[in-house]
């Protein structure tokens, strides 16, 4: 079998362009180019009487020269994959690409149409839930206790080392970065309180909330996501079960719960951590433990522990609703499980500094 | 038709740990057949149909296709076998993420030179070839059951293979699309002279366009029957062959 060429022949009534040996897709191929430049010299036929077996590829290089330029000879196995082929590029006219604006006005207006649905859809969200919990609160035999239970266990008791492994490294580096500028000024006594009310007030509620927003959001949202996808939670609505009551409310409950109890592991492991390196600078833990006592207030850890039930109420929602609002196809449990660790970690951020305008007002 | 043989398959056995699904299954399958694989649910179709393409191993027995063995073969040689034989699978499996075009394209572009206007053209006769010439640039999720099925068979087609395999075309569609689909697959056959493999167990299907078929049997854990279908139907003597041409509880 020889190989796929291409020669254009002069003749008394114009160019022939002659092919010739094996056009399949490695031949097609080959010639593309030089297709391209022998069409662009007119030829007034294509001769197939040498080509020597054509597949489709081979089909679509001679289909390039449209109906105009006629063909000539050719087996008629050639000519019947060619017609083959002609008929079915007939069948299926070149897609016109939609035109799209990209301009920055439309671009902007998008955004914020799009961050208006989004926050009004959420608000919508929140308030099915609190109707659901309503619900729940006057029939409690609707809640599902068993799954609260398994919620609890999952996103609490398997969170707590990953939880107690952070915080103690987050309290030993806070340690050690905040007795370098204290060194020079002889003040290293006081590195406690400035990791104890770090901690205790910001760095832990806030740090209890990412680890939940990275491991059980994006679980809440590819779990009832899956679901929504496998048309499961349609099923659950068409069996007059409502999805808020079954799906969505243990989950925000445990979130709720677990959060205070994940912050109270962070604060507890972190205040270690920070005791091992006050113990390598040469502070014995007596005198770490007065300072904790003596500059510590009550308030500042529950202040801190308040803020995380509110960062679990805001976590639990977003990973619920985004995965019960994924759309269809294999990218939309991986666009929820984003969604939701992006917006609970926006969300808890955000919370945070309105809470902090708010114990600053309040005195707490 | 003719007496090439495509495939050969000799006292195959496939087995899942101590479970085995079929043993001492034996068939060859000429150019340009349509040959049906069917059998009731459970039974090993698929399983038969994935291990003539190596994705499921083999515990006894061989199977060549083309002329290859592929347990046999090296990496190369499997690669250039697979090349060779289209597949489309049950859901039709189509990549979410990108257009029937570009679906048809995927393999064009990883295993040829062609360039993308040619690759381009060529998926847009692929799936002018199927009925969908004007779906080219929808995705997978905008389309039904019955169009993924066939753009499923656009995509496999897409480097002209000798073979094509087919698990379950019909499965899930209504009757006027399984019959649209079965008179795709025989004017593909007789047009083109690809051989087909199509696992079914839609009766209607495999009437319609099966040339030979083989029957697996749960209960026997191997095939237990071979030959033309409407022979099957007719005078078929094993009970559970005659309970499926007649649709009776078996």
């Amino acid at each position: 079998m020889t190989e796929a060429a291409l020669t254009l022949r002069a003749a008394p009534q114009g160019k022939t362009l002659l092919l010739s040996g094996r056009l399949d897709a490695a031949g097609a191929a080959a010639l593309w180019p030089a297709m391209t430049r022998a069409l662009a010299e007119k030829p007034s036929a294509i001769d197939l009487s040498a080509v020597e077996i054509m597949d489709s590829a081979g089909a679509v290089l001679v289909l390039r020269a449209g109906d105009d330029v006629p063909v000539q000879g050719g087996s008629p196995d050639v000519i019947a994959v060619l017609e083959r082929n002609r008929a079915a590029l007939a069948a299926a006219p070149v897609p016109v690409a939609p035109p799209r604006e990209f301009t920055p006005i439309t671009r902007f207006g998008g955004m914020v149409f799009g961050g208006i649905q989004a926050a009004l859809s959420g608000i919508a969200f929140v308030g099915e839930a609190l109707v659901a919990a309503f619900r729940v609160l006057f029939r409690p035999r609707l809640f599902r206790g068993a799954e609260f239970l398994r919620h609890l266990d999952e996103i609490g008791l398997r969170a707590f080392p990953l939880t107690l492994l952070l915080g103690f490294l987050i309290g030993l580096i806070l340690a050690y970065q905040s007795s370098i500028p204290l060194k020079r000024f002889g003040a290293e006594i006081f590195v406690p309180n400035l990791v104890g009310i770090s901690l205790l007030r910001e760095l832990g509620p806030l740090l209890a909330g990412v680890v939940l927003a990275g491991r059980t959001g994006s679980a809440f949202a590819a779990e009832l996501g899956t679901m929504t996808v496998n048309e499961e939670v349609n099923a659950l609505r068409i069996m007059g079960i409502d999805p808020m009551v079954m799906l969505v409310l243990p989950r925000i409950l445990a979130a709720i719960l677990v959060m205070p109890a994940l912050t109270l592991l962070m604060n507890l492991a972190g205040l270690a951590g920070m005791t091992v390196v006050m113990e390598t600078l040469g502070f014995p833990w007596s005198a770490v433990s007065n300072q904790l006592q003596q500059w510590l207030k009550l308030g500042d850890l529950m202040g801190g522990l308040f803020k995380s039930a509110c960062f679990g109420l805001v976590i639990g929602a977003i990973g619920c609703r985004a995965g019960l609002s994924a759309g269809f196809g294999p990218r939309a449990v991986g666009d929820a499980a984003t969604a939701a660790v992006v917006g609970g970690i926006v969300a808890i951020v955000a919370m945070d500094g309105v809470f902090a305008i708010l114990f600053f007002r309040l005195g707490i | 038709m003719n007496d090439e043989t495509v495939i050969r398959v000799e006292d195959l056995a496939v087995s899942f740990g101590p479970r085995t699904i079929f043993k001492d299954v034996s068939f060859e399958v000429k150019r340009g057949e349509v040959f049906v694989i069917l059998g009731g649910s459970g039974c090993g179709k698929s399983t038969l149909l994935k291990a003539l393409i190596g994705i499921v191993p083999i515990a006894a027995g061989r199977a060549e296709i083309l002329g290859v063995d592929l347990a046999e073969a090296d990496a190369e040689g499997q690669l250039e076998l697979l090349k060779r034989i289209g597949v489309m699978w049950q859901s039709g499996a189509l990549f979410g993420n990108m257009t029937l075009s570009e679906n048809v394209e995927l393999p064009l572009e990883e295993h040829t030179d062609l360039p993308r206007p040619a690759r381009e053209a060529l998926a847009r006769a692929k799936l002018g070839l199927v009925g969908l010439g004007d779906a080219a640039g929808l995705l997978p999720a905008e389309i039904s059951g019955g169009m993924a099925k066939r753009a499923g068979i656009a995509r496999a087609m897409a480097l002209d293979p000798p073979l094509l395999i087919l698990d379950e075309p019909s499965a899930g569609l209504d009757p006027i699309t399984s019959a649209g689909l079965d008179k795709l697959i025989l004017d593909i056959a007789r047009s083109t002279g690809t051989t087909f493999v199509v696992v079914t167990h839609e009766l209607q299907s495999i009437l319609a366009i099966g040339d030979r078929c083989i029957m697996l049997d749960k209960e026997a854990q191997g095939m237990i029957a071979m030959g033309k279908p409407r022979d099957l139907r007719d005078t078929g003597t094993h009970p559970t062959v005659r309970a499926f041409f007649r649709r009776e509880a078996a």
